[in-house]
């Protein structure tokens, strides 16, 4: 098992979309919000996702394709 | 020995131990250094400072590091320059240069990797690690050098030779990621987690981040002991912008220097300017965006303390500007051209960012100010090669100098 802190950032058509809800059918794993805040047409999702690392990976690409940008919790951490 | 006592969660205040963490575990919020100040008061005094080391390390007590574990390049004490020339052409009374790229790695990093680099050593970390695109990776392959450490670091695989080369003459291991920036972020960012390596802008950014408070002591000392009214800074994660306001409260708050409201200013370039774009939709949600400037030094599309950044702005009366691609260019060479400072291409938004401050009016111009200057000109040289001035060819001959000169005396630029 592997856990995962990531950041969903939801712009436009993906901030009413039930995204984290259909990840966790779609997908073996395990999603737990921790932070977050959202506007009408902008919104910002901090989570621990859990389950096997692949699953992660092939759940967070999944995530990305519906239009979702999907950061490390950090930020961007590639500086100058 | 260090007054730093735990890490704070910067959102629920939540207290960790002074570990490699660098986000809550309740709550996912930052974390940050917190100190004893009792302990630092009892302290410190401006004589105890004024006797130290001519570095950063003057400031120890205010830094999380125990002395045994400094790892020492001789960071910090750079030029405080008054800037008459440059604050005539810009319309002020009082502007002052802080020129940072005097550092070893010729940048403001050297400041936070040095913190980071001797507390990872205090932490019993063999390793530096980081995910960079050019200073970060020059000051933390100097420093794990300097300290005896490896060092590795990933880069994006088409970055050009040349800027790897400020970090390969120190032998790191440097592993270059075939995959996009958002690849690297990613990868780099699970290593952080998986394996015992410090990553100095991940696992131990706290750590990291207090260095760049240093700014802040060393200026209200070279102004005699008084900080300054207004400070333009730029900004990337905006950690920078953050921790400068920081250093001089805290300064203020150990009577050091009198409260006096220090107005800040960020400064981004349109091509990435997140926070500013926040700033001026007055919300406090940063969109991430993809980099797209010259500016590269500040090309961070999500910035991780963008919200602090606008908070400080906020709370000081602040505000923030983006400048474009050209203007960048011109700073660069108002700065060089009447200052004799060559500042990378993040000085040039630097200066050209306090040019739009005083024009939208978010900066007084008879106000002391203080702009910094974060980063060295050679490593970004590109950006300016084909503004600068051209050399006129002549034979060896007085009488060919004479023809060349008569035709271009405003190009050989002196007169008699």
């Amino acid at each position: 098992m592997a856990r995962r802190r990531v950041r969903f950032t939801f712009e436009g058509d993906s901030v009413t979309e039930p995204v984290i809800y259909l990840v966790g059918h779609e997908f073996d794993v395990v999603t737990n919000i921790r932070m977050a805040d959202v506007e009408h047409d902008f919104g910002w999702v901090v989570l621990e996702v859990d389950g096997d690392h692949d699953e992660i990976d092939r759940a967070l690409a999944w995530v990305a394709s519906k239009g979702v940008r999907v950061d490390p919790v950090a930020g961007d951490v590639v500086e100058s | 020995m260090t007054y730093a006592t735990s890490l704070a969660c910067r959102e629920c205040g939540r207290e960790f131990p002074l570990d490699p963490l660098h986000v809550c575990d309740f709550c996912f919020g930052p974390l940050e250094v917190a100190y004893d100040h009792d302990g630092i008061q009892s302290k410190i005094s401006r004589e105890r400072i004024e006797s130290g080391p001519r570095s950063i390390w003057r400031y120890k007590d205010l830094l999380p590091v125990d002395d045994d574990f400094i790892v020492d390049l001789n960071v910090g004490m750079t030029p405080l320059l008054r800037a008459d020339r440059l604050a005539e052409q810009l319309g002020m009374r009082e502007l002052w240069i802080k020129n940072d790229t005097c550092n070893p790695s010729w940048s403001f990093k050297d400041r936070v990797v040095a913190v980071a680099s001797s507390r990872a050593r205090q932490l019993g970390f063999k390793t530096l690690a980081c995910a960079s695109t050019g200073n970060l990776a020059n000051s933390v392959s100097a420093h794990a050098a300097r300290a005896g450490m490896d060092a590795i670091v990933f880069i994006p695989h088409d970055l050009e030779a040349g800027k790897v080369l400020g970090s390969a003459v120190y032998n790191p291991t440097i592993v270059a990621v075939n995959g996009s920036y958002d690849d690297v972020n990613r990868l780099c960012s699970e290593l952080a987690d998986n394996r015992h390596w410090a990553f100095v802008n991940i696992n131990v950014r706290p750590y990291y981040a207090e260095g760049s408070r240093t700014l802040a002591y060393e200026v209200a000392e070279q102004l005699g002991w008084r900080a300054p009214r207004q400070v333009v800074a730029p900004m990337a994660s905006g950690s920078l912008f953050t921790k400068i306001h920081k250093g001089f409260q805290e300064f203020q708050r150990y009577g050091l220097i009198e409260e006096t409201p220090v107005r800040m200013i960020g400064a981004q370039a349109e091509g990435c300017s997140p926070i500013t774009s926040a700033w001026r939709n007055e919300t406090t949600n940063i969109r991430p965006v993809k980099p797209n400037t010259i500016a590269k030094s500040l090309a961070i599309g999500n910035p991780a303390d963008g919200y602090y950044a606008l908070k400080t702005m906020k709370r000081t009366d602040g505000g923030a500007t983006a400048v474009t691609d050209p203007e960048v260019v011109e700073g660069i060479q108002m700065l060089a051209e009447y200052e004799g400072v060559f500042a990378e291409t993040a000085g040039g938004v630097t200066i050209a960012g306090l040019r739009q401050a005083i024009a939208n009016e978010q900066i007084d111009p008879n106000e002391s100010t203080v702009a910094f200057i974060t980063g060295g000109g050679l490593k970004t040289s590109d950006a300016v090669v084909d503004h600068v001035t051209q050399a006129i060819p002549i034979e060896g001959t007085l009488q060919s100098f004479e023809a060349a000169f008569a035709e271009a005396p405003e190009a050989v630029g002196v007169g008699g």
